[in-house]
């Protein structure tokens, strides 16, 4: 990912989308195992101790969950969970983290006078704001956001994109936007990850992967969403794979409409078939 | 007007009537307030609706949530019971009946929810799920009886294998198996009308379209009737035959969805339309988006209820005292202001609104230097609600802002469709610039 570049990772249920957010932030559950890389600025985050971790995310990586209701503590103010982010990073007084926190919250448009409610007390576009203020006073280089606009309203979805979008823009911030709306990703992405069971499908610049989709998974990924011109409906065959014994091979092939059988044998490697478009599909060439 | 005659009305060509039905909801209050209020609070969930309902037809109702949809579609279907108003089911009064004369007729008005997970019991075994209704309502005779009757529905919505299935927990079965779980069991009473509460809504992008396929040809095959509950305008347009457009308890817009879609008529269906993302990064564009959100249905907006939000605003749509503490709290806080305004106006908290008049005692010595900010900060609203104040003058000790009267809102036809806009009533007086 580049500075200021936004990602879009779509992918269905079980995608493992969310599992990787909480890789890159390090904040899996103790009995996984994190094999690869993930390099941030140069560092390798895979091989970061507990305690660097720590001063990293929040500040330089900052994350935004579906629900607020998950990241924000129903018994703090909004002003103490900002005192308390601003503290755990910099040294600074309450005093100044108080007037950092207002300005933040005024730049999200929710009212200097509310600062001392508690989260109960505003709505779920409130909430999602409050949330992305949160994760934006310390100025992260990257924010992670995971589905963040999947509860709220439809007009109040729109409302946050655009939040996003003009943020991005300002502070040059970079932006991995985890959904199952592909819709959004068109809106709002630079380029594209399609994750099926696991693995990258698909991955290139946004127009390339919506006007010319390789991978099978992504065509009918495509085909399937209903959207105002829908004429017809389409859906993918059967279900996606259950992860404890993963389909040999390609992941996808049970499901794929030209499935050979190297698709059940080998795994095929992502390719890359045009400048920044790569696809895992054997026969990925006869899409072009 | 139809009689409350329990009779069924022969050649009653709808299946459903809904007539000014009203819910409201009574807000819980602590003790005290309950006594120092003397008015009692209510959320008006559902307030005003009427709609027909044909047989064989599939309504849209559509909104944001809070909108009343959920409520409304439970009402219908006497999950809840109406404060006001009248609904018809097969021609006969339903509005107040009771649970024991309801039984009988749930068979015929089923309702599927949103999440399958939450309404699949996970201990139960989904053939048994399935075919509970069957015995809540006594219609089997023997377990071979039900057995066969809950295999073929099974077939009917797709869940095969059915043998292997049968047996299979909720737990074992993806999301969409379990969506098709819920349909069966709601079908195997063989209903007539099906309330589909935002039924695909949860499922993933590439099962949706196997369920919505299911909820058509299924209508086909048992001349089914839907009332499909939905936020996702685009859905609806490929499901529905005629659509609702809901807000803060009110049908906003009803017509034909061809004539919705095509020249949609009420701003805030415009505003849903145009917030639907267009799955094409070559049709990127600025989207010009409602202002805030939903206000609460406790405390609804006078005239229009969308007025606060709305692009298109007249003077004559509603405009009120609480319009104006908005727009000077808005003030008040942006950063901009000096010193010397704050103490000309004063504090938010020393002014009041009521109706369509908000005010402030004067405690100054030049209370002429208010009324000028006053009318100032008026030049900075919208133009709509600029003109809409009648007045800005000194009352007795105060300074009182007061708004015209909302022109009456009527529901008014436009070409196919209902609208409740004042945009569209002929009698719709504007104040004079």
């Amino acid at each position: 990912m580049a500075p200021g570049e936004t990602l879009g990772v779509v992918g269905e249920t079980g995608s493992g989308k969310s599992t990787l957010a909480k890789a890159i932030l390090g904040v899996l559950p103790s009995n996984a195992t994190v094999k690869g890389e993930l390099v941030f600025r140069e560092t390798l985050l895979t091989q970061m101790n507990d305690e660097t971790l720590r001063k990293l995310r929040g500040k330089d990586i900052a994350l935004i969950f579906q629900d607020p209701m998950t990241r924000l503590n129903p018994l703090m103010t909004i002003e103490d969970h900002f005192v308390e982010e601003i503290q755990a990073h910099e040294s600074v007084s309450a005093e100044e983290a108080r007037s950092r926190a207002l300005e933040a919250l005024v730049s999200m448009g929710i009212h200097e006078s509310r600062i001392k409610n508690y989260p109960h007390e505003f709505s779920g576009g409130m909430r999602q704001r409050i949330m992305i203020a949160l994760a934006l006073v310390l100025n992260p280089s990257l924010l992670v956001a995971d589905e963040p606009t999947t509860s709220l309203d439809v007009i109040v979805e729109a409302q946050i994109l655009e939040i996003l979008q003009d943020l991005r823009r300002v502070y040059k911030m970079s932006l991995l936007l985890i959904t199952h709306n592909l819709g959004i990703v068109a809106e709002v992405c630079d380029r594209v990850v399609v994750l099926y069971a696991g693995k990258v499908a698909e991955l290139g610049p946004v127009r390339e992967i919506f006007h010319r989709p390789l991978h099978p998974y992504t065509q009918g990924l495509l085909a399937s969403i209903i959207h105002l011109e829908t004429k017809e409906l389409h859906s993918i065959d059967g279900s996606p794979p259950d992860m404890v014994t993963p389909p040999s091979g390609c992941r996808f092939h049970p499901r794929c409409p030209y499935m050979q059988s190297i698709c059940v044998k080998t795994v095929p490697p992502l390719v890359e078939f045009s400048p920044g478009h790569f696809a895992a599909c054997h026969f990925g060439e006869k899409f072009l | 007007m139809i009689g409350v005659s329990e009779e069924v009305t022969p050649g009653e060509v709808n299946l459903l009537r809904v007539q000014e039905v009203e819910v409201h909801f009574p807000v819980k209050m602590p003790l005290i307030q309950q006594l120092v209020s003397r008015e009692k609070q209510v959320v008006h969930a559902v307030d005003g609706v009427s709609f027909d309902l044909r047989r064989g037809e599939i309504l849209g109702l559509v909104g944001e949530s809070g909108c009343g949809k959920t409520t409304l579609g439970r009402t219908i279907l006497r999950l809840l019971e109406p404060t006001s108003g009248r609904i018809f089911f097969e021609g006969r009064d339903i509005s107040h009946l009771s649970q024991s004369k309801l039984r009988p007729l749930r068979r015929r008005m089923q309702i599927i929810f949103q999440d399958p997970h939450a309404s699949l019991n996970p201990a139960m075994t989904i053939g048994r799920a399935i075919g509970h209704p069957l015995q809540i309502h006594g219609i089997v005779r023997d377990a071979e009886e039900l057995r066969r009757a809950v295999l073929e529905i099974m077939g009917e919505v797709g869940l095969t294998p059915e043998d292997q299935l049968y047996d299979k927990y909720p737990g074992d079965l993806s999301g969409g198996q379990k969506q098709r779980a819920v349909i069966a069991r709601a079908m195997i009473l063989d209903p007539k009308l099906l309330v589909v509460d935002e039924g695909v809504a949860m499922l993933d992008m590439s099962v949706r379209a196997k369920v919505l396929e299911l909820m058509l040809s299924l209508k086909q095959r048992y001349g089914l009737t839907y009332i499909f509950i939905t936020h996702d305008l685009a859905t609806a347009k490929f499901l529905c035959d005629r659509i609702a457009i809901m807000y803060l308890g009110r049908i906003v817009e009803l017509g034909p969805a061809a004539s919705i879609y095509a020249e949609p008529k009420h701003p805030y269906t415009q505003a849903l339309l145009q917030v639907i993302p267009i799955p094409d990064p070559d049709k990127r564009r600025k989207k010009i988006l409602p202002r805030g959100e939903v206000p609460d249905a406790i405390h609804l907006p006078a005239g229009c209820r969308f007025h606060t939000r709305c692009q298109s605003v007249l003077p004559t749509c509603g405009w009120e005292g609480r319009d104006f503490i908005e727009l000077l709290d808005e003030y008040l806080s942006s950063i901009s202001v000096a010193a010397n305004e704050k103490e000309v106006l004063g504090s938010i908290e020393e002014w009041w609104a009521k109706g369509f008049g908000a005010g402030r005692k004067i405690d100054e010595k030049d209370p002429q230097k208010l009324v000028e900010k006053v009318k100032d900060i008026l030049t900075k609203a919208l133009p709509a609600m600029a003109r809409a104040v009648q007045s800005v003058e000194l009352k007795g000790d105060s300074v009182i802002v007061q708004f015209r009267t909302p022109d009456q809102l009527l529901r008014t036809s436009v070409a196919n469709d209902t609208v409740e806009c004042l945009l569209y009533q002929q009698s719709n007086s504007t104040v004079p610039h």
